[in-house]
Order: structure tokens, then sequence, then C-alpha cells
């Protein structure tokens, strides 16, 4: 019993970092229709950014404190939606009209062009760092429980976030936009709309987050390279699909989802080594027998 | 008030429209009517910004908006209620309105408007807070009708409003866009299959076949015609 809850809370705080970067997945996919496999080096670069801009932001303020980590923060989410609105310009652009796959493939080649670029000596190299601790580590028990301060801080960051989000696209004139563009970009563009700085906001928002998922994980994991957005990318992208690809609420129901069933996997022995084959598993069963995803409708596709 | 000179428009290696003219005057409601795939589809896209030109000019209050992109033409005063309405089934009544008006600022003015297209259409009214997708296709027609409103346009083109619609509420909403052009003073390019009901409401009229324009006059004339009438009246 003791042992179920604590890998529920260790399971909640890895699928709230899952939630987070499925976001990016799956808005990015509402608006454009296409798997933006880029997305996890953002987060890598995320990481990245908070690890170079930390010694700047703690000569200002004291290291470890709740102002700096909010200040790098921000400075992280800011060059990541730069970062993620960049990429959208560069690659996805000019290839609007483009048939999905011609898109879908170039997302890979800018994928791994960031990866290797950035394992290159003269850029951050290949070698793993450690990530500063941002914020003093407590750890709390909780009767036979114990609760890291990380987890309580990932927990409440992510909190803080989807209502953010939630707020935004559903209440903002802004998020009303993203969703009509969603529906129909030429009928949106006829609104008055212009749907590139929509695409392009789209973007952003999604890349602040995967930057913010990148500190978030490198809190949990302190070790960072240019490969590791891979791993939790890829978790991610599962809980995207998951959860119904397109789907905001769907995405991060598939991020605790796939967060949760990993931690339990990975606390029973003999079974830890399957963890990516039960994420999987999950994702062609859900694909067979719900391919619209856990939360995502069904719809008719016009012949 | 709109001019169109020598348009051609091709998708591909098909060519749609073959250097077709009209013109719009201010205060008229024109139509364009013919068959399917003549091309009146296409030359509202093309209007509105939504295709690209191969050649020709289109002039709008004397400005050049061959090459104007979509959003910037809606600013200009030119609103496009597209072919199967597309309205955002994703978004509620109210937000699809709040969408019409979102390159205006004026939050008074805007409910000003909210107010006039409830009044034309108070059935949305009752709907405010109904997913658009949930609604019938007439109301969904009213919709984008009033969607277009919001952006207080000069200029409206409307395609094919009868499409798919019940008879009886095509009637209702054929009187709503004469009430739209003569108490409100907004200029109307109507395309319609509906030949009957498109040329009892507007003064002039073209007729599009295969891409080129036909025929051309005064819509009561147009009714007499008998090439229009044996090809587009039903005898």
């Amino acid at each position: 019993m003791e042992w179920f809850f604590q890998q529920l809370i260790n399971g909640l705080a890895l699928g709230a970092i899952y939630a987070l970067i499925a976001l990016g997945y799956t808005m990015v996919y509402g608006v454009l229709r296409f798997i933006n496999f880029a997305h996890s080096d953002v987060l890598m670069l995320g990481a990245f950014a908070a690890y170079f801009v930390t010694p700047a932001i703690w000569k200002i303020f004291p290291a470890q404190s709740i102002t700096g980590a909010l200040l790098i923060t921000l400075v992280t989410a800011l060059l990541c939606a730069g970062m993620g609105i960049l990429i959208e310009l560069l690659a996805y652009r000019p290839l609007r009209k483009r048939p999905k796959l011609t898109v879908l493939i170039t997302a890979i080649g800018v994928s791994l062009f960031i990866e290797f670029t950035c394992q290159h000596k003269a850029v951050f190299g290949s070698k793993t760092r450690p990530f500063p601790q941002l914020l003093p580590m407590h750890d709390f028990h909780i009767g036979n429980l114990l609760v890291n301060s990380n987890d309580i801080v990932v927990l409440g960051v992510t909190v803080v976030l989807l209502v953010a989000l939630w707020f935004i696209v559903q209440k903002t004139k802004i998020g009303t936009a993203m969703r009509a563009v969603s529906f129909n970009m030429q009928a949106a563009s006829l609104m008055g709309i212009n749907v590139n700085r929509i695409v392009s906001f789209t973007f952003g928002l999604g890349s602040a987050l995967a930057g913010i998922a990148g500190i978030l994980y490198s809190m949990k994991a302190p070790g960072i390279e240019p490969l590791m957005g891979i791993q939790p990318g890829l978790r991610a992208f599962i809980a995207a699909v998951l959860g119904g690809i397109g789907n905001l609420p769907g995405a991060a129901l598939g991020g605790i989802v796939i967060g949760i069933v990993e931690t339990y996997a990975g606390g029973i022995a003999g079974v830890s080594n399957y963890r990516d084959g039960i994420a999987f598993a999950m994702l062609i069963g859900i694909l067979i027998f719900r391919p619209a995803g856990l939360l995502g409708k069904t719809t008719i596709e016009k012949v | 008030m709109l001019e169109i000179k020598n348009l051609s428009v091709s998708y591909g290696a098909i060519s749609a429209l073959h250097g077709i003219s009209l013109e719009v005057k201010k205060g008229d409601i024109v139509t364009l009517i013919g068959g399917n795939g003549a091309g009146k589809t296409t030359t509202l896209r093309t209007i509105s910004g939504l295709v690209r030109p191969r050649s020709g000019e289109i002039i709008y209050e004397g400005q050049n908006i061959t090459r104007t992109p979509p959003h910037k033409i809606v600013a200009a005063g030119l609103a496009h209620v597209p072919e199967g309405r597309m309205v955002f089934a994703n978004l509620t009544v109210a937000e699809n309105l709040a969408m019409g008006a979102y390159l205006r600022t004026d939050k008074e003015e805007i409910a000003r408007e909210l107010d006039y297209v409830y009044s034309i259409f108070p059935r949305l009214k009752e709907r405010i807070k109904q997913q658009a997708g949930t609604m019938s296709g007439g109301e969904q027609q009213m919709l984008a009708i009033g969607r277009a409103l919001m952006s207080k346009p000069k200029f409206l083109m409307l395609d094919e409003p009868s499409l798919g619609i019940a008879p009886l509420l095509v009637k209702t909403i054929f009187e709503k866009i004469v009430e739209i052009n003569r108490k409100h003073g907004i200029t109307i390019l109507l395309v319609e299959q509906n030949a009957n009901l498109a040329l009892e409401i507007s003064k002039y009229g073209y007729v599009l076949e295969t891409g080129k324009i036909i025929l051309q006059n005064d819509s009561k004339s147009l009714r007499q015609d008998p090439k229009v009438k044996s090809a587009y009246l039903g005898g």
C-alpha cells in the first residue's frame, strides 16, 4: 500500500512533466496537423538555457532563491518561445502548402540537426553536465511516505501552467483565434485573423512550456546533454496520441497516465526494463481500439 | 465599388477562370449565376485573397487588392461568407461572432454590432452558448452571415447561401439579405445556383459558364432571356 502511494507521487511528478511536453505536440498538431519532432529538442535547449543563465542570475539574486528560480524560468521560457517561433519560420512555414509528409520528414530533419549541432564540441559537446540545484531540497515525511520538495515544485508549477494555458486558450481573444485557426485556417483568415501570427504564437506557447518542462525534468534528473530530450519527448508524444492528438485536456491526461504507468512499471523488478515497451503497447492498443484517443472525438472523414 | 478586370485563375494545370471582368456598384446587389464548376466560388475566393490569380486585376474602392492577403482585405471592409458556411463548429455561437469582429477593438461598437446581428437573426441570440457545429444548416448559415457582419463590412460576398437549407429558411435568409442591403447600405455580391431567387433580389446579374462570362444584364432582363430561362430557370 505504502509502495503504491509512493509510486503514485513519483508517477504524478513525472507525468506532469510529460503533460507539459505533450501539450506542445498537441497544440502544434491542432493548428498545423503535423507532429513537430523538434519539440523534444526545445526541451533540451531549455535545460541548457537555464544552465547558462543560472550563474548570471545568481550574481544578481541570491543562489537558490525563489525569485532567482522564477527569473531563470522566465528567461528560459522566453528563449525557448523564440526558438520555437524561429524553427517554424525557417523550417515549416515555407512548406505550409506542401503535403504533410514533407513537413513531417522535415521535422525529423530539424530534430536531428539540432541534436547533432549541439553535440559538436564548439556548441555544448556531448558530455553530460551537472544541472544546478535551483532551489534548496527538502524531504518531507508524510507517514511512511517520502515526498521530495522537487516533486511538489514540479506538480505546483504544472498545475499553474495548465490553468494559465486553459485560460489563454478558452478565455482570451488570441486563444479563441487559435481554436478558430485549428478548425479551419481559411475561414479564420476571412475573419481578418493573421494566420501566420497565430501559428507563431502557438509555437511560442508550446515551446515555452517545453523549455519549462526542460528545467523541471533536469531538476529530477540533474544531468543534461544534447540527446536528453529524446526519451521524455518520445513518451510525451505517446501521451499526446494516447489522450487524443489535438486535444489539450487529452494531452495533460495522457502525460499523467504515461508517467504513472512508467513509474509503476519501473518499480516492479523484472518489469522495469520493459517500461518503454509498455508505453508503446498502450499506444498500439489505443490506436487499435480507440484511434481518436482517450478524450479525442471521432471525426468522420468526408469522402 | 468593386471592379474585376480580365481575371484568370488556374489550379495547377487546370484553368478555372479565363479572363473575366465584372463590376459591382455601390449599394447594389449583384449576382453571379451559373452551373456547377462554372467558377463562381473561385471568383469569390480570388477576390477575398484565398486564391491567387494568374493574371488580371481586382480593384476595390480605387485600391488594387489583387495580391493582398485575406486578413488585410477584411480590414478594408470586404467580408466573405464562404461556400459551405465554414462556421467554427468547435466554437460557441458567441465565440464565432467575436471572431467576426476580430479586427475591431472598440468594445461599445462591437456590442452595438452584436445587437444589430441579433436583431436580424433572433435565433442566434437564443443559442449564444451553443456549439456552432450542433446547429442546423439554416442556423449555421445565419451565423456565417452574422459573423461576416460583425466585421462591419461595406461589401459583402455570399457564396450559395441557399445550399443545403430547408426551403422555408431559404426564403427567410433571402429576405434578410435584402434587408442587410437596403437598411444598412451594404453592397452585396451574391453567388447562387438558385438563379430564380438570386435574380429576383438582385439589380444586375452575370452568367458564368466554364470560367467565362457569357451574359450580363440587369436582372429583370436576364429573367426574360430565353437562354437563361432554359438553362438556369427550369424552362
